[in-house]
């Protein structure tokens, strides 16, 4: 039966081509609930069922393909089929102003590659066959790609489009040297149950290294990050959300994957994935500080929030290789807990900062402020949405956190010296983490949303359409639910961690602390609405008087340019930074006999170090190299022949002389 | 329960003292000891005047931050009297609540539009971010050295442990102290009688708040001292003196805490701004100090 509907699916999705224009959206949607269906029965049948469901899919090449879901490809199902689902409902507003300018084709490609991303990526979680899973990767990359260039009108976009195309295919590239690596060394299975042979019996660090560049590249770790902050912001935002809470997501589900299959000399594996977490934590926050385009300082987040899913696997591997349970365990619940985490407070900030991109028409948020009072709905979703990614009680974020710093700080008295100082960093590096996300996410709120408008875009802004709302809605209840009463989700979590520790027992001993945190927060909750009432209260026997905003008694000047911009905000923060975030001012100095100022300009730009120096400049030095090679192509025939001319000569003399 | 108690009765107090001995080294006459106490009931009776830019995030920030600190006195374990809440790693519950308060503020000051609350804000977030590995480097250490992960598992082994741990408790004290005056931006980082609004950064961050709310941040400030006065005070307690002695002990630390704080500041010049970020990443370095010690003490680092 569902083998049935998911083959009835994808060939029912070439009737997007055929329909007219204002049914597009409702039979995707309607597709799109049949897989959230589907995958909703597969996730309840392998969460209640302890063996892993297989089920014969089709033959590929005379191989039969099985899809096999165990409780890790379930936990992914619910990341993608629930961020998919809120994505095509989100759609409907967000793509309402392009049904006048799109052609018929074009929509429906769009539809129809929405409808792909997901169907392959719940595929991508499912099969272990590396023949197939390479195929549907594919076809993800595909589709992703198609739907990152759908403002194909703006030249940038299809430059971003392409460069997210190549950088995907050199993943692909490891991945399959990974797989026939494996393959041809021992001859077992060609896929992901054919890697533990192999492990088994090499040392797992090289092929290790090779898997994680392939999926590294898909997760954005640094410096394999490049084409993250550049596709996330060209993208429409429903499929930016998508991008980040789920494409990125499925890098780490095949580290995931690979690290399922190994089990010895699993400390240098560890070690390394908790390093470069580190790096990416700190780095991708410090470079979202410095980002006026909010959709690029979304992205950089996600970089950093990848780094916090690394730290707490990184620590997990960590724990099993140094035989230490609680690291073991806590880590990679805290991890994984965060992957989903993750997958709902970043769909719910993309869909709120396309929101207001729909309305004022700029991401640059120096020319925002004050939309809470034109979108006070949208300014409060976004606002959860900070809170959350910022790891604050009584939202997501601090659940999963919670369970990794919970994990460090109980290690430390089991470890050596030498683990002592890893969770030292460890710690240090997620409470500066955590700091940072701080800092960034009270300037953009507070620059985009508070204070007075900036710029007249913001003064025609309305709130956002209802499906935008509803799909804001549905994301904040999870959000809150985790964060209120994280023990629900415990149970299913232990399960996962299960595959990786084998004993997940140590979740249980967590559920007195869970419940004081519901409690802690609920009084948290509780005492504001209280003071809210009191303060009610008080004020109904006073006078309550709304005057201007006190400037030192001087009102002359607009208000709008005395306001601290995200320039200034930030300027701080570059000043003792400027090392990672590489900020260059450009300005004209006073000079000494100018007693009134003229008319100045100030120039801020900042850029990436490490995709400047890692990977544009490589690329440019090849670039250079096949320039000059490039006087062979004259695009005279007559030079052309002479080359098939020498060519011949050539093999011919290298006969001749037994060369060949 | 009596813990929490305890940090409440001695939170009003708490400025009245600091206060009072400014004056004495500024052989000013002394004001009374209630005078803040006074200056707060008389903001609860009185209305209040709200900015037209401002919005709803206004209203509610001072609440937030006002019950979060309330909140984080309920982890604060005193001598052999346990928080009215207690579980593993609380201290990070603890740490990330005051940070969302201080989150709320911080879109509070922002949300009036002035130039000047910028400035405090982004200096309060920037330092607030700055502080935080010191406090988590502190705590990193107790708990390796105590075997325990909960504030009143921290307490309760560090007192009953050796004379080393007297050691760690005078730096951490110190440390700990400087968190507390950086936390309730007092000098060294920040001074609460400056009159230039370019140079504040907490008091220029509440410049737009009145009345109810501007009451509720000022009673915010003293159960904030109040918390870490109690958790300086539980280095100093033992468990197994009697329940009377400890709470003796209890209320001189927070006296001389208080006492420290109003010398502090009326012999210490502030930091010129550009360098408080240094200053600051000093108080983590004496953390990490900290941690070297406490691995030598625990033997994780062989001397010979």
């Amino acid at each position: 039966m569902i083998l049935f509907l998911l083959k009835a699916i994808m060939i029912l999705s070439l009737g997007l081509f055929l329909i007219p224009k204002k049914w597009m959206y409702f039979f995707t949607l309607g597709l799109q609930l049949i897989l959230v269906f589907i995958s909703s029965i597969l996730v309840f049948k392998a969460f209640n069922e302890l063996i892993v469901i297989k089920l014969h899919f089709l033959n590929l090449l005379n191989n039969p393909i099985y899809i096999e879901i165990d409780k890790l490809s379930a936990f992914f199902l619910i990341v993608i089929s629930f961020t998919c689902l809120t994505g095509i409902i989100y759609a409907k507003g967000y793509l309402q102003p392009y049904y006048k300018t799109k052609t018929n084709t074009e929509l429906a490609l769009h539809f129809f590659c929405f409808l792909w991303l997901h169907l392959s990526m719940l595929f991508v979680a499912m099969f272990r066959d590396a023949l197939a899973f390479l195929f549907v990767w594919e076809i993800m990359a595909l589709t992703a790609f198609l739907l990152v260039i759908f403002e194909t009108d703006k030249k940038e976009t299809i430059k971003i489009g392409i460069k997210y195309l190549i950088q995907m295919h050199i993943a692909v590239v490891f991945i399959m040297i990974g797989f026939i690596w494996a393959y041809a060394q021992t001859g077992a299975e060609f896929g992901f149950n054919g890697l533990s042979v192999y492990f088994a019996s090499h040392n797992p660090f090289p092929l290790f290294m090779i898997f994680f560049i392939g999926f590294g590249i898909k997760a954005g770790f640094i410096p394999l990050h490049s084409w993250l902050p550049h596709a996330h912001p060209a993208a429409p935002s429903h499929v930016s959300a998508v991008m980040s809470g789920v494409i990125i997501k499925m890098g780490i589900y095949g580290i995931l994957r690979v690290l399922t299959a190994i089990h010895h000399d699993l400390f240098y594996i560890g070690l390394f994935i908790l390093v470069i977490s580190l790096t990416n934590g700190l780095v991708g926050v410090s470079l979202a500080i410095v980002q006026h385009d909010i959709k690029k300082l979304l992205a950089y987040h996600s970089i950093e929030n990848i780094g916090i899913i690394g730290i707490g696997i990184g620590l997990g591997v960590l724990g099993l290789a140094l035989n230490i349970p609680t690291l073991a365990v806590l880590g990679f619940a805290g991890g994984i807990l965060h992957i989903f985490n993750h997958s709902l407070f970043k769909s719910l900030l993309f869909y709120t900062a396309g929101a207001v991109y729909t309305q004022t028409h700029t991401r640059n948020i120096e020319e925002l402020g004050g939309l809470i009072k034109k979108m006070p709905k949208t300014a409060l979703f976004f606002l959860i949405g900070a809170l959350a990614i910022c790891g604050l009680p009584i939202f997501n974020g601090f659940i999963s956190e919670f369970l990794i710093y919970s994990g460090m700080f109980r290690s430390l008295q089991s470890g050596s010296l030498q683990t002592d100082i890893i969770l030292l960093f460890g710690i240090s590096g997620l409470v500066i983490i955590g700091g940072l996300a701080i800092f960034c996410f009270t300037k953009v709120f507070s620059i985009a949303f508070l204070g007075t408008p900036r710029s007249n875009k913001v003064v025609q802004a309305k709130e956002a359409s209802h499906s935008m709302i509803l799909a804001f809605i549905l994301i904040s209840i999870a959000i809150l639910l985790i964060g209120l009463l994280p023990l629900a989700f415990m149970g299913p979590l232990s399960g996962i961690v299960n595959i990786f520790t084998a004993n997940s027992s140590l979740i249980q001993q967590l559920i007195p602390t869970l419940n004081t945190i519901s409690i802690s927060s609920g009084i948290f909750i509780a005492i504001i609405i209280v003071l809210w009432l009191l303060r009610a209260w008080q004020q109904k026997q006073q006078n309550i008087t709304l005057d201007t905003t006190w400037g030192c008694a001087y009102i002359g000047a607009n208000p709008a340019i005395h306001q601290y911009t995200a320039t200034s905000f930030a300027d701080n923060f570059v000043q003792i930074s400027n090392q990672i975030v590489n900020v260059k001012k450009t300005f004209k100095p006073f000079e000494s006999d100018e007693i009134f100022p003229k008319t100045r300009q100030f120039n801020t730009h900042s850029s990436d170090k490490i995709e400047n120096y890692l990977i544009m400049s490589p690329a440019n030095f090849v670039l250079q190299f096949f320039n000059k090679i490039a006087v062979f192509q004259t695009g005279k025939i007559q030079h052309y022949l002479l080359y098939a001319f020498v060519f011949i000569i050539m093999i011919f003399i290298l006969t001749l002389l037994n060369l060949i | 329960m009596l813990s929490l108690v305890l940090i409440l009765i001695t939170a009003p107090f708490f400025v009245g003292i600091i206060l009072k001995v400014k004056a004495k080294f500024a052989a000013r006459k002394m004001p009374s000891i209630l005078q803040p106490i006074y200056d707060v009931s008389r903001l609860f009776k009185k209305g209040a005047v709200y900015s037209t830019t401002t919005s709803i995030i206004f209203k509610i920030a001072p609440l937030v931050y006002f019950s979060s600190v309330v909140i984080a006195a309920f982890f604060i374990p005193i001598g052999s009297l346990k928080g009215v809440l207690s579980f593993n790693a609380d201290f990070v519950y603890f740490a990330y609540l005051l940070a969302f308060g201080k989150f709320m503020m911080i879109l509070a000051a922002m949300d009036t539009g002035s130039g000047f609350e910028g400035m405090g804000a982004n200096r309060e977030a920037l330092y607030s971010m700055l502080i935080e590995p010191a406090f988590f480097i502190l705590i990193v250490s107790l708990a390796l050295f105590t075997e325990n992960t909960s504030f009143y598992g921290l307490f309760k082994s560090l007192q009953i442990s050796t004379n080393l741990s007297y050691i760690l408790g005078l730096t951490a004290i110190y440390v700990l102290m400087y968190i507390a005056m950086i936390e309730n931006s007092r000098s060294p980082v920040d001074d609460p009688n400056t009159h230039l609004e370019l140079t504040m950064i907490h008091e220029v961050m509440v410049l737009d708040n009145s009345g109810f709310d501007l009451a509720l941040i000022h009673v915010a400030t003293w159960l904030k001292f109040s918390i870490y006065g109690a958790l300086i005070s539980n280095f100093i307690i033992q468990m197994e003196w009697p329940l009377y002695w400890q709470l003796g002990t209890y209320f001189l630390i927070q006296v001389a805490f208080a006492g420290v704080v109003g010398l502090l500041e009326s012999f210490r010049a502030r930091n010129k701004l550009g360098k408080n970020p240094q200053w600051i990443i000093m108080l983590s370095a004496i953390a990490i100090v900290l941690f070297l010690t406490t691995l030598i003490i625990t033997k994780k680092i062989i001397l010979y």
